[in-house]
């Protein structure tokens, strides 16, 4: 695994996110700043982590979309790449077109930062390989901005082509109001691009990686992505 | 040149903020109004003179960063 992660300003998670690729994949991630405009060579994957690019002025991830090192980004989706957004990560592709849709202010106004349940919905992607289908994981969020929202045309377009890999959802798996905690439509908290290889989340999985902390759930992402591509390298 | 781009939520975008500034002006006493719905306004100067040209690269601008299309709409006014 060859992992960028990118930073921005005002983004405040790419040590955890560094911390966490170095864990599970014994490998330093290379630290790649948004004013670059190429990443480094043999990177596999790209992963923009969390935080408050530009202080989210504009909308969130509106800016540091339109940076220079994104269009590197762009182009290593073009060729297949893999690239995680997680948090401000997710927001960024949603603005730079590279995943569809919007991350809208929470249904009840509130900076939500605490555990949340979420549903596997598919194990057969380079995201989620780490998990069973309908496996339960918990993992904290911490945004503002989460509550996802698509027309209805692109809604059913990720749900008919089984997009959606996690769901908000009650600690048995049930999806539920109670349980949506941004609002998000269809109780959506990561989607993936058509080409199966652009993935982006509002929950924060490298935050859940040590038993000395606390649960371990998050983990099972990174260790698909690295068996994944250690095996294609 | 001034001009001015509005850029204003789509019709059924739920509009959070909108709803909780319309709660607030009802907890104000201000009796009437029937709804809210917020959005944002960029007061922009030109270096061109030319009102078309203004206007197109205003668009540009709006399509390429100012609005997030997929849930807003927004409208260009070259002032003079």
């Amino acid at each position: 695994m060859k992992a960028a992660v990118l930073v921005f300003p005002g983004i405040n998670r790419e040590r955890d996110m560094a911390r966490t690729l170095r864990l599970i994949s014994g490998r330093e991630p290379a630290s790649v700043w948004h004013a670059d405009t190429e990443l480094p060579a043999g990177t596999d994957l790209v992963v923009i982590p969390g935080g408050f690019s530009y202080g989210d002025y504009l909308r969130c991830g509106a800016i540091a979309a339109r940076s220079p090192i994104m269009n590197a980004v762009r182009a290593h989706a073009a060729s297949g790449g893999l690239v995680l957004g997680v948090c401000n990560g997710f927001q960024i592709l949603c603005e730079a077109g590279l995943l569809p849709g919007v991350l809208m202010r929470n249904g009840n106004l509130r900076f939500i930062c605490h555990d949340v349940y979420l549903r596997v919905e598919r194990s057969d992607t380079p995201f989620t390989r780490g998990y069973n289908a309908g496996q339960v994981v918990r993992v904290p969020v911490a945004h503002g901005e989460g509550n996802y929202i698509a027309d209805g045309e692109t809604i059913a377009r990720l749900e008919g082509e089984g997009r959606v890999l996690f769901r908000y959802s009650s600690p048995d798996g049930t999806i539920d109001p109670n349980w949506n905690h941004n609002g998000a439509i269809n109780a959506i908290a990561g989607i993936l691009n058509e080409r199966g290889n652009v993935f982006g989340m509002m929950p924060h999985p490298e935050n859940h990686v040590e038993a000395a902390i606390g649960p371990t759930d998050g983990r099972g992402l990174f260790a698909g992505l690295a068996e994944v591509l250690e095996r294609a390298a | 040149m001034k001009a001015r781009v509005t850029v204003t939520l789509k019709s059924g975008i739920l509009d959070p903020q909108g709803k909780a500034i319309e709660g607030a002006l009802r907890s104000l006493g201000l009796a009437g109004v029937s709804s809210v719905r917020q959005g944002k306004v960029f007061d922009i100067e030109i270096d061109d003179g030319d009102r078309a040209k203004a206007e197109a690269l205003l668009k540009q601008a709006a399509d390429k960063l100012l609005a997030n299309t997929v849930i807003e709409n927004y409208k260009v006014d070259v002032l003079g």
